[in-house]
């Protein structure tokens, strides 16, 4: 087969959120072009937001994507208050965390048990797991429902949730609600040990290269609800204000998103970039889950990622029932949401499941937006995504079959848990013959 | 034979997809008795022809159009399933613009004219305007809101598979915002569409501290031109009450009209 001339084309990649296509070009054994394609259509979020009103931004662009509706909500919610000058209490602070972890969990366990633990057992999707793996594919509906119902305490639902607001929180949830949670998040860490024992089965194909890793760092905690942006190539920090030297943003033809690179070609974010870059900061019982995953800082394997999902649920679980404690520890206060409209430009970080995301917003004198950017962790991924499809197939042409190939290289791109429809759409693999 | 139900997606934020994977108590009694044929956001599988076909999202390009076209002719009840699908939702405030407006804003002059006119690509970035998927095929039931309630799909899909009709309540949000007991928006001081919008979510959001932004879309009775009138009575400019009313109905409000 070394010597055909082949291509992969997958159009429409399943189990990825958002379209896009995988397309590898092989001449004569050698693997001459890999193209990552983005087809999602423009839905131009960043230019429809002129106009409106602050409180309206992080309503609104939280529907630049479902599973990370909490992070673009709580992104721009930072940015809008950056731009006005305004102060979160320190009480929405915890809250947001708690959203922000929320959010973790349920995209993390999706991500893991409905997206990629299939491929490693052999399977075509979950459902036929429902079958032959009942109690993995119950434990992951039970996960997932606790996740949902934790955002829904905070949030008011869960998804699209409106009780956040610019300074605080529009209506604050019941001393009761937040007690149910906690007893529940604490009764399932149990399924959260069974997590971290299927994953720790699942076989990691065994490639690695090594790249720059880009996430939020702070020296005092995990960051994810804030932190400056940190590279592991240089080990400094940029303010968040730079995220757009960060990024570099460029455009190519065959993809609808924006690439990135920093300090060289390409980086990557996410679950593996962040435990990398802050394997020091996270709670204690995360680096035990790390640890008897296998996990060990540098990790350059993207495949990997998954293992990372699973060290973020156990970081998040548990860092969230100190939260809880604390919060139920005092009284919950109303917020006093009453400000100025001014005009001003702001820039909000949250790390989201996926990534380091970036909001940024102007408003004019009127108070009424009149400029938006958002930069979204699958678009700064892509060209890293890329990079390893280049590193791998060469590799992988000697020892596995087109249909095998394929399949890493699907897996490949689900493990960075791309989430097209933020970033515009992603990928299809075809092997254009 | 278990019908075949299946999922696509186009110009949205996949959230409507999500809020049918989140009905987890429910979700492997439905499986039983469905045949999934295809979920992209979850399966790899596919099929020729579905019983029904739920689509989420709105279509922004004349190849998005063509897919639609296609799938519609394989399915035989199709379902159009949340704001973007029924209404174009947010993102049909982009219709007031240019789509190479936007572009330059996003993508600079440079870019925007080169991938305008590279042959091999020019149609992926061919976006003429976000079009609900009426606008472009035969819908036979409606699943309203961003995201959808789940009960309602649970609801639909049930009286689906019993061959049935599903229950379709018309009146206003304001109908169960006052069962759900909440001070009306305008006594607070605020503002609010609840009078214009289609009922069924329960009031969710002015029960947890805002208004309503009217995302399940107009009631065909709506009467915008009363409500611009009410809307001016507290403060707002026309350019906002237009803004406010294009955050989630720019085509209908547009469509319904209401510069009196």
């Amino acid at each position: 087969m070394s010597q055909e001339t082949w291509k992969i084309d997958v159009n429409h990649v399943t189990r990825v959120e958002g379209h896009g296509s995988i397309k590898v070009n092989v001449r004569d054994g050698v693997v001459e072009d890999v193209k990552l394609c983005i087809v999602e259509a423009h839905r131009f979020f960043e230019s429809f937001t002129r106009g409106m009103l602050p409180q309206e931004i992080p309503w609104i662009v939280g529907r630049i994507c479902g599973i990370c509706c909490v992070g673009h909500q709580l992104a721009a919610t930072k940015a809008v208050e950056d731009a006005l000058g305004l102060k979160p209490t320190p009480q929405a602070v915890v809250m947001r965390r708690l959203l922000s972890h929320s959010q973790f969990i349920q995209s993390h366990v999706l991500h893991v048990y409905f997206l990629a633990v299939p491929d490693f057992l052999g399977a075509p999707s979950v459902l036929p797991l429902a079958k032959t793996h009942p109690e993995v594919v119950r434990r992951a509906l039970r996960l997932k429902k606790l996740a949902n119902d934790f955002t829904e305490v905070f949030g008011g639902r869960t998804l699209h949730p409106m009780s956040n607001t610019l300074i605080g929180w529009r209506k604050l949830p019941s001393r009761k609600a937040i007690q149910d949670i906690r007893d529940r998040l604490r009764a399932a860490l149990p399924d959260l040990e069974q997590t971290v024992a299927i994953v720790g089965t699942l076989p990691m194909p065994p490639y690695e290269r090594e790249t720059e890793y880009v996430s939020l760092k702070r020296p005092d905690g995990y960051a994810l609800y804030d932190g400056l942006i940190y590279s592991s190539d240089t080990g400094e920090y940029a303010p968040v204000s730079d995220y757009r030297q960060v990024c570099n943003e460029h455009t190519v033809a065959h993809s609808t998103t924006k690439w990135s690179r920093w300090h060289r070609d390409s980086y990557a974010v996410g679950a593996l970039a962040r435990v990398n870059n802050s394997y020091d900061q996270l709670h204690p019982k995360a680096k035990q889950v790390a640890e008897a995953l296998g996990l060990r800082v540098p990790c350059y394997n993207p495949y990997a990622n998954n293992l990372a999902q699973v060290v973020e649920i156990a970081h998040c679980s548990y860092e969230s029932l100190d939260l809880l404690d604390q919060l139920l520890a005092g009284e919950l206060v109303p917020d006093d949401l009453s400000f100025e409209l001014r005009a001003g430009r702001g820039f909000g970080a949250v790390e989201v499941p996926r990534g380091v995301l970036f909001h940024e917003y102007a408003f004019d004198d009127e108070g009424r937006c009149c400029d938006a950017n958002a930069v979204i962790p699958t678009s700064q991924n892509i060209a890293n995504i890329e990079a390893d499809m280049r590193a791998f197939v060469p590799k992988m042409l000697g020892e596995r079959d087109r249909d095998d190939i394929r399949l890493h290289m699907e897996m490949l791109l689900r493990a960075y848990d791309p989430c097209i429809s933020c970033s515009v759409h992603l990928l299809d693999v075809d092997f254009v013959e | 034979m278990k019908p075949k139900v299946a999922f696509f997606d186009f110009a949205s934020c996949e959230g409507c997809q999500l809020a049918v994977l989140n009905c987890e108590d429910q979700l492997l009694d439905l499986l039983e008795r469905i045949d999934l044929v295809e979920f992209r956001e979850a399966l790899s599988e596919t099929s020729a022809r579905y019983d029904i076909a739920f689509v989420e999202g709105s279509v922004h390009r004349e190849e998005d159009a063509e897919r639609l076209r296609d799938l519609r002719e394989r399915s035989t009840i199709l379902v159009a399933m949340g704001g973007c699908a029924n209404t174009g939702n947010v993102q049909a405030r982009a219709n007031a613009t240019a789509p190479a407006v936007h572009l330059e804003r996003i993508y600079g002059a440079e870019a925007r004219d080169r991938v305008l006119t590279d042959t091999e690509h020019w149609k992926l970035w061919a976006h003429t305007r976000v079009r609900a998927i009426e606008d472009v095929v035969a819908v036979d039931y409606v699943l309203r809101g961003c995201p959808i309630v789940p009960a309602d799909f649970l609801h639909l899909v049930t009286r689906l598979l019993m061959g049935s009709k599903p229950r379709v309540e018309r009146y206003p949000v304001c109908v169960e915002c006052k069962e759900a007991g909440n001070r009306c928006v305008f006594e607070q001081g605020g503002t609010c569409m609840g009078q214009l919008t289609w009922g069924g979510c329960e009031a969710v959001c002015v029960s947890h501290g805002y208004h309503c932004d009217g995302c399940r879309g107009l009631l065909p009775e709506a009467n915008l031109g009363a409500h611009r009138v009410l809307l001016r009575s507290t403060g707002m400019s026309d350019a906002d009450i237009d803004s406010r009313y294009a955050l989630f109905c720019a085509t209908q409000s547009k469509a319904i009209g209401s510069n009196s």
